[in-house]
């Protein structure tokens, strides 16, 4: 999940209006950018769009921090589209935010001033060559869970947006998979790196769903306006579920003791996450937060002149166009 | 020396070794666009350089790969020209080097896909396409940069006058090429210089540079004699996978 604890505004306005809207998003109909919305609808989506889009775009850094060590030119090729891939996320999520009347310039401020989050997964460092199988693994998969049900979400763009990444996202999964698979069929010390990185992400991407449901105090109007559209616990044990036996076919052991299955309800017990961690991990206290924010704003203010070169060009161009006629 | 070999690994290296520099702006370029166009490039370089030393490891004939030839050589026995190693440093120095590349790369593997040896014909055929794409794409960008800006103005001109000594070694006329003209694989590279010139004088003149008042160029890359200090880091950030954990499969 790419947005977590995302704060549904309060909306003052008109009952009659709002009762209508509600009428509609209750008939699965899908509301269109220039569709009359509450203004805490808007609100909301521009900042669970928009940490969505943050979280694609620093998603590239643990990744790409090992495009330049991949160990082979096919895993080179494979990690390479997989980054671009989600740089290409960001690119339709910004879009998709920018029907609602905020620009892409204004959410990557709000990113670099700390105003706006991004997933806390991408707090956690790539440290082995078995952290690229964990992600896919783990973290798309984790993200597709959440991704999944937005294909249905109320507002058209987003749920449209979610559509091609969905596609994108099972074919990143399926590639981590094999990556862990390799290292798992390997040698003793890929066997280790494999279970290394399992033990670090575990924890970190059942985090990604957000905090237990009984401390969520922003689920109800934002599932109300289909924005939402599963509770956090309820994701989070789809996950084990499925994760559980993908493990086991790997030959790895999920680092939880109390993981066990239960007869009676069908699932799988498992420890929650260390919830201390995670709010320290979104106050900025992650291993990574600062270093992550730092090499945004450095390419953003290393790229300045470069994005303002390409505008005076085209002005120019389009003056001595204009000059021509 | 086998110079189909030889001549392979300088085609194989120049797209992995440009490939793994671009590779480096992944996740840190000025604008979301240019960081998927950039991955795009690189991409395609990587899958030009699996062709080429593909290639190249059949004709040696000694049971290595692709990913041998580039995971297991050191420096001396690596065949790109020096401009491609040299680092990236800023998103001009990049699209620049990227331009002079592709201005040759045009003709140059249009005349490949001509080849008596229908391996190179096909390589080259295929990798002609995107090369065409990389090149529309690098010269408008050095244009706009040039044109734009005072500050970008002056970073091109700061990068072509870095480059412009690299850029010459790409018109090589040694015993390989000599070897290959021969046999009808390639031309030699030298005979590319005119329609290059051609290109970078209407690219430069759109984007407001001077094109350096010098002939010399800087030469050892193509024929592995002398590598800048630079190509080492590069390999062992590349290879450092393949050298710490020999033998096992990724």
């Amino acid at each position: 999940m790419y947005a977590q604890m995302v704060k549904s505004e309060a909306t003052k306005d008109d009952p009659e209006q709002l009762a209508a809207f509600q009428a509609r998003v209750d008939a699965d109909e899908k509301i269109e950018p220039k569709d009359w919305m509450p203004e805490g609808y808007r609100k909301t989506l521009i900042r669970q769009i928009g940490q969505h889009a943050h979280s694609e775009i620093v998603g590239q850094l643990p990744e790409g921090n090992w495009i330049t060590r991949a160990p082979t030119l096919e895993r080179k090729a494979n990690l390479l589209a997989k980054v671009q891939d989600e740089a290409g996320h960001g690119l339709y999520l910004y879009c998709a935010a920018e029907t609602l009347g905020v620009s892409r310039d204004e959410l990557t401020e709000m990113l670099l001033n700390g105003q706006m989050k991004y997933s806390s997964i991408f707090n956690y460092p790539t440290l082995t060559w078995a952290d690229m199988g964990a992600v896919g693994w783990l973290v798309d998969g984790a993200a597709i869970m959440n991704q999944v049900p937005l294909q249905r979400t109320s507002y058209g763009p987003y749920a449209r947006a979610m559509v091609r990444v969905c596609k994108e996202e099972s074919f990143h999964q399926r590639q981590g998979f094999h990556v862990m698979m390799a290292m798992a069929n390997g040698t003793a010390d890929q066997k280790r790196m494999a279970q290394d990185a399992l033990n670090r992400f575990w924890f970190p991407a059942l985090m990604m769903f957000g905090p237990s449901d009984k401390d969520s105090v922003h689920s109800s109007q934002s599932m109300a306006w289909k924005i939402k559209m599963n509770t956090n616990d309820e994701l989070r044990q789809k996950f084990v579920d499925e994760t559980v036996p993908q493990a086991e076919y790997l030959g790895l052991t999920i680092p939880d003791e109390k993981l066990t299955w239960n007869e009676d309800t069908k699932e799988y017990d498992f420890t929650e996450p260390n919830w201390d961690e995670f709010f320290d991990v979104i106050s900025g206290n992650g291993p990574c937060n600062v270093d992550r924010i730092n090499m945004r704003q450095k390419a953003w203010d290393d790229g300045a002149w470069v994005r303002e070169a390409m505008i005076e060009h085209a002005e120019k161009k389009a003056a001595r166009k204009l000059a021509a006629e | 020396m086998d110079h189909l070999f030889e001549f392979l690994l300088r085609q194989g290296d120049n797209a992995l070794v440009l490939g793994h520099r671009t590779s480096e702006w992944c996740g840190v370029a000025p604008a979301l666009e240019e960081d998927i166009a950039l991955a795009n490039t690189a991409l395609d370089l990587i899958g030009q350089t699996q062709l080429w030393l593909g290639y190249a490891a059949e004709v040696e004939g000694k049971g290595r790969s692709a990913n041998d030839l580039a995971y297991l050589r050191d420096v001396y026995d690596f065949r790109n020209a020096l401009m491609l190693e040299v680092p990236n440093n800023d998103f001009g120095r990049t699209l620049m080097r990227q331009f002079l590349f592709d201005a040759f790369q045009v003709p140059w593997l249009t005349a490949l896909s001509a080849s008596s040896d229908e391996r190179v014909a096909g390589i080259a055929a295929k990798s002609l396409k995107e090369a065409t794409y990389h090149l529309e794409r690098s010269s408008e960008t050095v244009i706009a940069l040039g044109d734009g800006t005072d500050e970008s103005n002056r970073r091109m001109q700061d990068a072509l006058d870095y480059l412009w000594p690299y850029a010459g070694e790409l018109f090589g006329q040694d015993a390989t090429d000599q070897a290959m003209q021969d046999a009808g694989v390639a031309p030699v590279p030298a005979s590319m210089r005119s329609v290059w010139d051609t290109q970078i004088e209407q690219t430069l003149s759109a984007a407001c540079l001077s094109r350096p008042d010098t002939s010399f160029a800087h030469s050892g890359g193509c024929n592995g004699s002398r590598h800048t200090e630079h190509l080492g880091h590069m390999l062992a950030v590349m290879q450092t996978l393949q050298r710490s954990y020999p033998g096992a499969v990724w």
